[in-house]
């Protein structure tokens, strides 16, 4: 079996679950190299990370390149690793910037692409990855058929599992080459203390019927009593009343927690998109005819604002 | 200024979307129309143009027949000029090979400024403007949701998961943008109009110089093994709140082992 680079996805010098979950699954389809860029001294912590979950060898490779440009000098490294390595294939979490990076590497290894899977597995011709497409009614298997398959795989798609091995770091000097845009400034999102949309468990998410900024006191409340990330619809995010990086959709975050609960939210194709694969769906709306009732495993037809309270208080009272 | 926007010719997304015998995208079961995250892009496009001053839009598609409406759209919220490439072996083109037919159109088309969606609303992909900027060798400056040009540096910023960034680029560039970037325009009944009148370009493979082997299903470097229409989820219990509902919710999750 051929080496499974897995691009280490880490912020703040700490290694995203993500990760943690390509590594889990290139396991499944030969030996995981992981590929750490950027970290600065962080790279030894993140290396030995990936070596608790399965990465028989670390290639780090480092340089202000990293944070000051965008997409092209992690599109160097990866090329340059996965040619010197002969990699047989290459694995990136499903970000915005992941689709990108892991496209233009495709292009430059002359091999095709596979967007967005949520399960791979191996199979005869190489692995196969299975998508969730059209607002995830069809699920479609597709494998790469021409070069060094290149795989970006949704957040959530498998838990990780450690699985030690040597995890032995091999540095790399990069030779930069493309033309890239300048990151002039960068802000770090300030971390609302709460899970990240994208890995939790549960998710509490509000709409336009939670009516005002203030109406998502009641939903991060509920949030909290159950150890959840907070989402939004679009409607509520348009309307100003909750941060764009906490919008649940096909142009916010896909999640696929084990539980998701839709206040306020109808339910248009769009929110379906980015919750429908979530494991158990409950949703709380004053019209009984909303569209959402027809995904959820459970579904209270009433006022928002005196379910949730409820359910908090109950929450609370259960947990002791 | 040469600025040519992207777009796509997509199945609406409120319709109910299927796949084809041959696993390509059903274009017949559900009508087609610009995808909605391309108008963005147009809008950018002509706020770009109109701040000029001396700047032509031309849009460009890839598509069937049909994807001329997208087109027609596009002209009359504003574009001066339409590019449509259509030509029958395009029918089941990947991603790699969409972009090498797009990279190939835009050079003959000539550019400073290339414009994209974030994303189309059937394929999702999100990667077409990075595949540009790839095989044109131009800096992207992508997935913005403000953008501007200052003499020959475009600017933007760019939300990404763990932080906001400030990016610039010296023109020639490709650019996207999300559906933050600013509400896209309705096209006018002037629009409409004049639109019919703006010139549409049609190239087929030959013209390009794309090799048919290159392109359409035989040409693409990834396969759909099998396509599985999702089991639509079972019915599940819906209570009426009657005072208790909170608490009714609370039972069901605790069964369910939530709390
Ligand atoms: C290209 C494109 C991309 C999009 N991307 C996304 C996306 O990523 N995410 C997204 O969410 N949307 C997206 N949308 C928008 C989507 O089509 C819907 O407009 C949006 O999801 C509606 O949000 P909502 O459900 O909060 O609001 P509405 O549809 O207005 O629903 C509000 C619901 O709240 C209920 N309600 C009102 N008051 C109460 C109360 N007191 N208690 C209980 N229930 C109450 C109402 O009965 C109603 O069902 C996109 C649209 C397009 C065209
Ligand atoms: C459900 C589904 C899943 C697919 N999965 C894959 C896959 O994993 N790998 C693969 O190689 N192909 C895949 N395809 C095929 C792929 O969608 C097409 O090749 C398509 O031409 C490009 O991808 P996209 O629509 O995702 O574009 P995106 O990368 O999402 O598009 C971004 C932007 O590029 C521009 N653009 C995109 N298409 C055109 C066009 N035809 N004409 C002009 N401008 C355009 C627009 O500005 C658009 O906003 C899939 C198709 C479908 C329907």
């Amino acid at each position: 079996m051929g080496e499974i680079l897995v691009l280490v996805d880490h912020a703040d010098g700490v290694v995203r679950k993500p990760a943690l979950e390509l590594l889990t699954l290139a396991r499944r389809i030969g030996e995981p190299s992981a590929v750490v860029l950027g970290a600065g001294s962080a790279a030894a912590d993140i290396a030995a990370k990936a070596g608790e979950f399965g990465a028989a060898k670390v290639y780090v490779a480092d340089g202000a390149e990293f944070a000051d440009q965008l997409v092209v000098p992690k599109v160097d490294a990866l090329t340059q690793i996965a040619k010197a390595a002969g990699a047989a294939a290459v694995l990136v979490t499903s970000s915005g910037e992941g689709k990108e990076v892991a496209a233009r590497v495709a292009l430059r290894l002359e091999s095709g692409i596979i967007t967005d899977a949520v399960d791979l597995e191996a199979g005869d011709g190489g692995p196969v990855a299975t998508q969730s497409v059209f607002a995830a009614s069809f699920q479609v298997k597709s494998k790469v058929s021409h070069g060094t398959p290149v795989i970006t795989v949704k957040p959530n798609a498998v838990a990780p599992e450690a699985a030690p091995a040597a995890g032995a770091v091999e540095n790399v000097t990069v030779e930069f080459t493309g033309k890239a845009a300048k990151v002039v400034s960068r802000t770090p999102r300030v971390s609302s203390g709460r899970p990240e949309l994208t890995e939790a468990a549960i998710v509490v998410s509000g709409g336009r019927g939670v009516g005002a900024a203030e109406g998502f006191g009641v939903v991060e409340e509920l949030a909290d009593s159950l150890g959840a990330a907070v989402g939004a619809s679009r409607a509520a995010v348009d309307a100003g009343w909750y941060p764009h990086s906490n919008q649940v959709g096909q142009t916010g975050k896909q999640v696929s927690p084990q539980l998701y609960i839709a206040a306020g939210i109808s339910g248009a194709i769009q929110h379906r998109a980015g919750m429908q694969t979530s494991k158990t769906i409950v949703a709380i709306n004053k019209d009984e005819e909303a569209p959402i009732f027809e995904l959820v495993d459970y579904g209270v037809v009433g006022d928002l604002f005196t379910v949730l309270p409820q359910l908090t208080a109950e929450v609370k009272a259960r947990k002791g | 200024m040469r600025i040519v926007v992207c777009v796509k010719y997509v199945p609406d997304a409120t319709g109910d979307r299927r796949f084809a015998d041959d696993t390509t995208t059903d274009r017949e079961a559900v009508d087609g129309l610009l995808s909605e995250l391309d108008e963005y892009g147009v809008e950018q496009a002509l706020k770009l143009a109109e701040a000029h001053g001396d700047a032509e839009v031309t849009v460009l598609t890839v598509g069937p027949d049909d994807a001329k409406d997208a087109l027609r759209k596009a002209l009359s919220m504003g574009a001066d000029k339409a590019v449509h490439v259509n030509d029958e072996d395009i029918h089941g083109t990947d991603v790699i090979g969409t972009s090498a037919i797009i990279s190939k159109a835009l050079e003959k088309t000539g550019y400073d400024l290339v414009v994209c969606g974030m994303a189309s609303t059937d394929g999702t992909m999100g990667v077409l403007p990075a595949l540009l900027a790839e095989r044109l060798g131009l800096p992207q400056v992508t997935l913005l949701s403000e953008v501007s040009l200052e003499g020959n540096t475009v600017k933007g910023r760019r939300d990404g998961d763990a932080a906001t960034e400030q990016l610039e680029a010296e023109l020639p560039a490709v650019i996207s943008v999300t559906d933050q970037s600013g509400e896209a325009r309705y096209p006018s009944f002037k629009g409409i109009m004049a639109a019919k009148k703006k010139p549409v370009q049609e190239y087929d493979l030959d013209d390009l110089g794309v090799e048919a082997d290159e392109v359409g299903l035989t040409g693409a470097w990834t396969a759909v093994e099998t396509i599985t229409a999702r089991p639509a989820r079972t019915a599940g219990t819906v209570v009426k709140d009657e005072g208790e509902g909170g608490k009714q919710l609370a039972a069901f999750l605790a069964e369910q082992k939530f709390i």
